[in-house]
């Protein structure tokens, strides 16, 4: 089987599971909605938003709710106890971790999908007037986010403490893309849109992603072999 | 080196506009250069663990990661105390300052892991390491790439040929932390070591009917 085929294969058996049961999307979007909300709470004075707001809750809501979905997707494969199973294949281990990525990655755009919206109607942000950059720079974040947490999430399957160490380790790690993230979109939310600086963030968490994504691939194998 | 690093600071002249204050800038920087060391230390014997298995590789990143975080304390304290006197403030949100504290934070991670992380705890913490060390060279470019209050870091480079005697000066402290870095480094390392001997004999000991 090519590496391709086996990274598909992953995403289909993740898909069809997600499909049936449909867990892990309705749980992580309904606490992104929930932490929009709480920011609403926190941010809203006398009836308006805080003036640029908007980036930073829409990434908080993202980057919780990727945390939880990391951890809930590996939490799954521990309990039917298919990790086991899933390294003993002789498959490419890296086509593995390509596999989870992409699931990953398409649970975190599903809830963007949903997020985005939300933050623009509820908080008056323009976020629909650069449509192209902002998915540039919410996919390239995402990507560079859910690169090192599945990484990690992979790795912590077999430790006792998983739940609280998965937050301490990914969130210190992925800094560089939280802080391009926001500053990227905060930059499209002004009015006028600040596009040469959007550009040089995107250009920023292109970098960061092919170090994490060249990282994780090349450390995967030796983490993952007990 | 050190009884004699304050005699080779007081004899550099005094800088225009922050006069004493700007002679932390000595200890400032040689401690961050002995930060960066620790954590190229961390980052590589990580990786050398991680592929070859080899205990050496750990001992040698954990004693990278906690001089990592002595002397990113030291180069956070030192550059809080400039920068009260230089900006007015204690701390200030630019990206540098920002991205040192979460590079301090990834060591002190590192630590946690490796306390709290159970059994297969020292592999994570190597993957970790890894990673921490490739963030590294962001921070250090942060400063170039978003023209924060932060002084650049082509000060050093032009320093040498406005004054002399700072970059003189500079450079002895700087050497002067990165032989402090080295002599820590051996001695963390045979305390790993010598834990390491001592467990191993605790088991060979429980082992005797």
């Amino acid at each position: 089987m090519s590496f391709a085929t086996t990274a598909f294969l992953v995403l289909k058996k993740d898909f069809t599971i997600e499909v049936k049961s449909g867990e892990i999307l309705y749980t992580t979007l309904f606490f992104a909605v929930s932490c929009v909300l709480i920011f609403a709470i926190a941010f809203v004075r006398e009836g308006q938003p805080v003036e640029g707001a908007g980036a930073g809750i829409l990434w908080i809501a993202v980057l919780f709710a990727g945390n939880l979905a990391l951890g809930r997707t590996f939490e799954r494969e521990r309990y039917g106890e298919t990790v086991r199973a899933l390294l003993l294949t002789p498959a490419p281990r890296a086509a593995i971790y390509v596999g989870k990525l992409l699931g990953i990655v398409a649970l975190l755009v599903a809830a963007e999908c949903l997020l985005v919206p939300m933050v623009a109607f509820l908080f008056d942000a323009p976020l629909f007037a650069r449509p192209l950059l902002l998915a540039a720079i919410l996919g390239l974040g995402t990507v560079g986010f859910a690169s090192v947490g599945t990484l990690f999430a992979a790795m912590l399957v077999r430790s006792r403490t998983r739940d609280v160490m998965l937050p301490i380790l990914l969130y210190p790690i992925t800094v560089p893309v939280i802080i391009a993230g926001v500053l990227g979109t905060s930059a499209l939310l002004q009015s006028p849109a600040d596009e040469p600086v959007a550009l040089l963030w995107i250009w920023l968490l292109v970098s960061f992603d092919v170090v994490f994504v060249t990282l994780a691939l090349w450390t995967f194998e030796p983490l993952m072999t007990e | 080196m050190f009884a004699y690093a304050p005699v080779v600071i007081a004899n550099t002249r005094y800088e225009s506009t922050m006069f004493l204050v700007q002679k932390i800038f000595y200890f400032h920087f040689a401690s961050w250069m002995a930060w960066a060391a620790a954590i190229g230390v961390c980052g590589i014997a990580s990786a050398v663990y991680l592929f070859r298995a080899d205990p050496r590789g750990d001992r040698l990143a954990v004693a990278g990661a906690e001089l990592a975080i002595l002397f990113g304390a030291f180069g956070l304290v030192t550059g809080s105390l400039w920068g009260r006197k230089a900006w007015g403030v204690w701390w200030q949100w630019d990206a540098r300052l920002t991205m040192a504290l979460m590079a301090e934070l990834i060591f002190v991670g590192y630590l946690l892991v490796r306390k709290y992380g159970g059994p297969g705890a020292e592999k994570l913490a190597a993957g970790m390491g890894i990673f921490g060390a490739a963030t590294t060279p962001f921070i250090y470019k942060s400063v170039d790439w978003w023209r924060t209050i932060h002084p650049q870091t082509s000060v050093v480079r032009n320093l040498g040929e406005t004054a002399p005697d700072m970059y003189g000066a500079m450079l002895f402290c700087t050497v002067a932390f990165l032989l402090l870095f080295a002599s820590l480094l051996t001695v963390r390392v045979h305390l790993e070591s010598r834990r390491a001997e001592l467990d191993r004999l605790y088991l060979a000991l429980e082992d005797q009917p």
